[in-house]
């Protein structure tokens, strides 16, 4: 399946390369450099591209590319989705996934794909599986390891992928016992420019973080489990039990997870929490053009919206700005017209705005494209749709867990057309 | 220097050429130093001499022999993480020398007790077929073992062995398939994924068309509305086709994009037109994963909602585009939104279109205005106003957007020129104008087709092209040349000079195209003394009425590809693609994919066993999960619940259930204000249903009683087939006839005898009384066990018993009497050579082997030339088990067909395989232990592939 990866930096360099049948030689990515310089922007690479000996599947993730060579039919997605799972150990184990960090951990690094693949098949990608095989580095243990000489390669051969949950390691223990959870959701959303909705959609997902000794059997109810009618499971969930009862039952990981996702898109159960008003005038044959913006909360369900961030691009035919913001700054980049205000909270008594005027290029004509702006913020304590959780059980073990739950809503791609 | 310290030289060169083989640089050199090392204790030092070993041994073999012993040594570990390790690597060693090594570890590993070392076997197989293909044979044997095996853990990897060595060997899986169907849930993504592509492949070949009705139907109403009733047959689902649908379903909702795409397009190529409508869900949420994601699902969403579009029109919305989508998501959104368009929705459609044309971004732009001419030509109604929309971009600040629209204007217009000879009008100007040579191409093609729409302009246009012409690009150019003749044929008066004047700059161009085209002109248009034959039909060819060009989308058709694949998504085969074979015109054998009773029974045990842990033995795999739902105090019951059912159900209810179980779930969406309680419990009623479900379509299937001698046709050969004999004439019988019949099932009360089916008609006017059997008289050894008595057979009555007789393997008649309360009648029955044996099941490998052992005196073998009729596989087949009670032996070749049975009395194996060649020519072999009945049967089945 797969045969081989490459790893490219931004500058086109390859900086990784594994193989996992016999070499093939890393002129094959003199492709997809061709595809690239083809490509206007990083991300209209095509993400598949023939060769005439191999098939290059990339993904784009942290601004490296993840090339896997191909040499016959495999379904891309099978192949996109293990490039992005092996994106997800190296992030879950170096915390960031730069090439900075890569280089760092080469050896953990090809312990980790000789360890994912066999034969280009993917063996053991669970991520509690791999840090039993192979331990994540961290300060403190390299240290150890330095002047104990041991290594980061674990003594004990892992029993999980043997057992019955191979999703959880086992023989976990922890003297502190906790399970947290975020409900998290990003709402999707386009204004038109009457501040009518043109398309809203709830995009959540719930992360939990499960540390409890042994095998804890969890069950987790909601309030209102109707709003979840699309959604996808952690291979731990038990689907019978969700189908009849609209109950999660599952043991969990050990660690950091994701246990759900979820989809909500009917534009009626989804609340639009900020609103703007907005008054962008260009003349016709003049170099100026006025510009005036207002945020105001709307339906927030009396939470305070923060970490409010405007960006905005403004047409090319824009030199300069001049504008004066109520609260917070704002920053114009004259050269990718990409303005931008970073707002802080909203106060419900008194509006941010931002106006002033714009200069534009001397006897250049009425710009034609409308400029649409990004908006992003965030609201604690609250998941937009409503959704809470009614209650945590655990069975199996004997202890009293510590049990928490976080909400929090924020923008995904939420975006304001504007008129002109 | 430090790190001399602890690991030693050794380790400190291991360390080095790590990230030297990270970094593609040649280390090969350090290979015996680092070879040395693979007897290391230090488990990570060991690991990556691996590493390094696997990925230069083939370069220094004769050094990467040494290692080998290290290897063997491991295969034989108590510890069963050593031994598949060891075997791992092991296998991903690419020296030939080592093939037989290899071959012998793999085929010791299938058999190991670890399923994890099975596993491990099954990855190594691909490997060792690559290194040496002529292995194939052997690791089909494998292959075939492995995929027995119950355990999840090896499924996935054995189904990507198959896939890889020999996906044309469709028939190692009929036993598997109802297990791989079970187990599917439980076995891990990436297994998932291979294991649903396979079966979709695997269901085309051996269910029928869900949708053959329909399409029929729509076929035919082409034609004639009156035949499609008549031709129309009753569709029912095989239950196995049923149990792969439903099995698959929850895997929608898998986290893994791979794994839902599998089953969306399982449901694409196999579920009823009904049912496809769940994956277009799941299917939208994947949109909002990584852009790579997106882009895979939208090709195939493309290729989709062309021909269900009613699927995805509820998620019209999803398919809207942001400004921040890549331009590559953008144009594929746009294919879908364009293939979703039709006469309600077009005009929100149409209204965010004109948003898109305002987007900075030129490529997107272009494709929306592909996408409006799309649009306009599909939906009649909307033409006039697109056709406007497209007319005021004309006035577009963009010479990009103007240009494309010039070139959708032209297809459009082509449609209905007549009544848009102001727009042809307005496009003459802008040629003053536009410099992109596509359009101005575009615009010259258009005055000159509708010259006589526009009799002013078009000379004119013509005078300014010829002013340029030698500025043009070479595309223009033609278009000019074109015009110019299609003006001198409508207008000569005014355009002759004018003509003349481009024909001779033409002449003189650079580019011999169009000096070949100014040839060609000329001499057909300009009328002289030696004008061609062809010059006065000059009109006829360069006014001819032109087709308006079909806009059509480019994932048309694409699904002849099996979506999802890659071949798919480049719309070109790929190396190793396996076709998407069509729907067979009549099933094959749905028997085939039986198992015996006893061994399923203990697959499921062995299963819950093994890989369930103690809580609880679910009888079916998702149950896995719901055991450990229920562990503690629910395990009881659980099993309480599921214990009933189990063999009490039949296969027929299984369709209730599901429609059931669906319908308690929709009720469920309806009845919100319903108490809490009530639709709780409706909904475990429904799920446990569904629950048990698949186990009791195998059940149903597995633990059916042994078929009643009198009952329904059973699977093995349907009743049509089977030849009827006269036993006892009407008039001889005064009244009473009775004709007799091999009905091939088993005879219960001794399974050393042949069935044989007698049916008594009373056809006089009085009732006939206790019929029964006298007076045997015998071949030694040869036995019969009679019917009961039949006291009464009323007059026109007819009436079924089953007798059993021991023929003792020979085609001796059994002769006796049949006596009514009146009178006795003497009878005799005597069988043919083929109903004196009984199927088996045996695999190809079993088929050889035993072949194998009958040679020689026991082996018949005739040549024959095959009936017109009769050449085919599946005719052969047909006739050949006609003329012998046998069963087919999967074979992987379709150029022979082979049978296995055994005699009735003695148990001796028959096994016959006839071999086609071209032209009808064949070879019958048939080996028996007993050369009697092997010529009688020689001799029958010739008979019976020759008529």
């Amino acid at each position: 399946m797969i045969h081989s990866l490459f790893l490219v930096n931004s500058s086109g360099d390859i900086f990784l390369e594994k193989h996992w049948k016999s070499v093939v030689s890393r002129s094959v990515c003199d492709y997809f450099f061709e595809a690239q310089e083809r490509a206007s922007e990083p991300e209209n690479v095509p993400p598949v591209i023939p060769t005439p000996h191999h098939y290059l599947i990339s993904v784009l993730r942290h601004r490296i590319y993840f090339v896997a060579v191909i040499q016959s039919e495999v379904p891309p997605l099978f192949v996109i989705e293990f490039l992005h799972r092996v994106v997800d150990t190296f992030q879950d184990y170096f915390g960031v996934c730069t090439e900075a960090a890569i280089k760092d951990n080469v050896v953990v690094v090809y312990e980790l794909l000789e360890e994912m693949l066999d034969n280009g098949f993917p063996l053991a990608t669970e991520s509690n599986i791999l840090k039993e095989l192979i331990k994540p580095p961290t300060i403190l243990r390299t240290v150890v390891n330095t002047i104990t000489g041991s290594t980061n390669v674990g003594e004990q051969l892992p029993t999980g992928q043997l057992s019955v949950v191979p999703w959880r390691r086992t023989g976990v223990k922890y003297t502190n016992n906790e399970a947290y959870f975020d409900v998290v959701e990003e709402i999707d959303a386009i204004i038109d420019k009457s501040g009518s909705t043109i398309t809203a959609e709830i995009q959540g997902v719930i992360d939990a973080c499960v540390k409890l000794t042994g095998m804890p059997d969890l069950t987790l109810s909601f309030m209102n489990p109707r709003l979840l009618d699309d959604v996808s499971f952690h291979p731990c969930v038990r689907f019978k039990r969700w189908e009849a009862e609209r109950i999660l039952s599952f043991i969990p990981p050990d660690g950091n997870f994701r246990l759900l996702s979820y989809h909500v898109s009917s534009q009626n159960l989804v609340a639009i929490p900020v609103y703007v008003k907005h008054n962008i005038t260009f003349r016709e044959g003049s170099s100026q053009g006025r510009f005036e913006l207002t945020l105001g909360p709307k339906q927030t369900m009396g939470k305070g919206v923060e970490a409010v961030l405007v960006s905005s691009q403004l047409p090319r035919g824009v030199l300069n700005t001049n504008l004066n913001p109520t609260q917070g700054t704002y920053t114009f980049d004259p050269v990718t017209k990409l303005l931008s205000w970073d707002v802080g909270k909203i106060n419900p008594q008194k509006l941010p705005s931002l106006k002033g005027s714009m200069s534009l290029q001397a006897g250049a004509s009425k710009p034609d494209e409308n400029p649409t702006i990004n908006i992003q913020f965030k609201i604690q304590q609250s998941a937009l749709s409503g959704l809470k959780v009614n209650r945590l059980d655990m069975y199996g073990e004997k202890y009293k867990p510590f049990k928490g739950i976080k909400y929090m809503t924020k923008a995904g791609k939420f975006q304001a057309l504007l008129s002109n | 220097g430090g790190f001399f310290l602890f690991d030693g030289q050794q380790s400190q060169k291991r360390s080095n050429c790590e990230p030297m083989i990270a970094r593609g640089k040649n280390a090969s050199d350090l290979f015996p130093a680092v070879v040395k090392n693979v007897a290391c204790k230090n488990i990570e030092v060991k690991k990556l001499v691996y590493v390094y070993l696997v990925r230069y041994a083939e370069e220094q073999q004769d050094l990467a022999l040494l290692s080998i012993s290290t290897f063997q040594r491991g295969l034989k570990d108590p510890n069963q993480l050593i031994r598949a390790s060891a075997l791992r690597v092991l296998s991903s060693i690419r020296v030939t020398i080592i093939v037989p090594i290899m071959m012998l570890a793999i085929k010791e590993a299938a058999s190991d007790m670890s399923p994890y070392v099975r596993k491990t076997a099954a990855h190594a197989i691909p490997k060792l077929y690559s290194l040496d293909p002529e292995q194939k044979d052997c690791l089909i044997e494998v292959i075939e073992k492995l995929l027995a095996d119950k355990t999840t853990l090896v499924a996935g990897s054995v189904v990507m062995a198959f896939e890889e060595v020999c996906p044309e060997r469709i028939d190692l899986i009929h036993k598997n398939y109802r297990k791989l169907c079970n187990l599917l849930i439980d076995v891990e993504e990436w297994g998932q994924v291979v294991i649903i592509n396979m079966l979709t492949r695997y269901a085309r070949t051996q269910f029928l068309n869900p949708n053959m009705n329909e399409d029929k139907e729509e076929k035919e109403k082409k034609k004639t509305e009156a035949t499609a009733i008549v031709k129309r047959k009753p569709y029912v689902m095989d239950p196995d086709h049923r149990l792969l649908l439903r099995n698959t379903k929850p895997l929608l909702q898998s986290r893994n994009a791979a794994v839902v795409m599998a089953v969306a397009q399982l449901y694409f190529h196999l579920a009823p037109k009904a049912e496809v409508g769940v994956i277009a869900k799941a299917l939208v949420r994947l949109m909002r994963s990584h852009s790579e994601v997106q882009y895979v699902v939208l090709q195939n969403v493309a290729t989709m909602s062309i021909k269900r579009r009613g699927m995805f029109e509820p998620y019209l919305k999803s398919f809207y585009i942001r400004s921040t989508d890549p331009t590559q998501i953008k144009v594929l959104k746009l294919e879908v939104l364009t293939n979703l368009a039709n006469e309600t929705n077009i005009s929100t459609i149409l209204r965010e279109f004109q948003t898109y044309i305002k987007s900075n971004d030129k490529d997107f732009v272009a494709a929306t205005i592909q996408a409006i001419g799309r649009c306009a030509t599909n939906i009649g109604e909307v033409r006039d106003t697109c056709l406007n929309g497209l007319v005021q971009l004309l006035s577009n600040r963009d010479e990009l957007v103007v240009a494309e629209s010039v070139v959708v204007i032209k297809k459009l217009l082509q449609m209905q020129p007549e009544q848009h000879s102001d727009i042809i009008k307005h496009m003459a100007k802008l040629t003053d104008n536009i410099q992109v040579p596509m359009a101005r191409a575009s615009i010259l093609w258009l005055i000159g087709e509708y010259c006589e729409h526009v009799p002013k302009i078009a000379p004119d246009v013509l005078r300014k092209m010829a002013k340029t012409f030698t500025n043009e690009e070479d595309i223009v150019k033609l278009q000019i040349i074109n015009l110019a003749a299609k003006l001198y044929l409508t207008n000569s008066k005014q355009t002759k000079l004018l003509t003349q004047y481009v024909l001779n700059l033409a002449k003189y161009d650079q580019n011999y195209d169009i000096r070949d085209r100014a040839r060609f002109i000329r001499q057909l248009i300009v009328p002289t003394d030696k004008s061609g034959a062809l010059s006065k039909y000059a009109k006829k060819l360069f006014l001819a009425l032109k087709p308006a060009p079909v806009l059509e989308s480019p994932f048309k058709d694409r699904d002849h590809f099996q979506l999802g694949s890659l071949s798919h998504l480049l719309n070109a085969k790929a190396g190793g693609y396996q076709v998407l074979p069509d729907w067979p015109e009549a099933a094959p054998d749905p028997s085939v994919r039986n198992v015996e009773v006893k061994e399923s029974v203990r697959a499921v045990e062995t299963v819950t066993a093994r890989d369930r842990g103690p809580l609880g033995a679910p009888q079916n795999p998702r149950g896995a999960r719901g055991a450990l739902l229920y562990s503690g105090e629910d395990v009881k019951k659980s099993e309480k619940k599921s214990k009933p059912r189990i063999g009490s159900s039949e296969s027929e209810s299984e369709e209730d259930n599901d429609s059931e179980s669906e319908s308690s779930e929709s009720e469920e969406e309806e009845s919100e204000e319903e108490s809490e309680e009530e639709t709780k419990k409706k909904k475990k009623v429904g799920n446990e249903r569904l629950e048990n479900t698949p186990c009791l379509a195998v059940h149903a299937v597995f633990t059916q009683p042994p078929p009643l001698p009198v009952s329904v046709p059973q699977t093995i050969i349907p009743s049509g087939n089977l030849k009827t004999y006269e036993l006892l004439h009407r008039i001889t019988g005064e009244g009473l006839s009775v004709e007799y019949c091999f009905s091939r099932q088993p005879f219960s009360p001794d399974p050393h005898m042949v069935a044989v089916k007698i049916q008594f008609t009373n056809s006089a006017t009085s009732e006939a009384k206790s019929l029964h059997v006298e007076d045997a008289k015998l071949q030694s050894g040869m036995r019969i066990k009679e019917f009961p008595e039949i006291e009464v057979l009323p007059a026109g009555e007819t009436v079924s018993v089953v007798m059993g007789i021991d023929f003792c393997d020979s085609t001796q008649a059994a002769n006796f009497q049949l006596c009514t309360h009146t009178r006795k009648f003497f009878v005799s029955i005597q069988p043919p050579v083929g109903e004196l044996m009984m199927p088996i099941f045996m695999t190809e490998n079993e088929f050889k082997k035993e072949q194998g052992q009958l040679m020689g005196m026991n082996e018949i073998t005739e040549k024959l030339t095959l009936e017109e009729k009769c050449q085919g596989e599946h005719a052969v087949v047909q006739r050949v088990t006609t003329a012998a009670n046998l069963s087919r032996v999967p074979c992987g070749s379709d150029k022979e067909c082979r049978f296995a049975g055994k005699t009735v009395t003695s148990g001796s194996l028959v096994l016959v395989s006839v071999v086609t060649k071209e032209d009808g020519a064949a070879q019958l072999t048939v080996n028996c232990e007993k050369m009697v009945i092997g010529t009688m049967l020689v001799k029958d089945i010739l008979q019976a592939l020759t008529q």
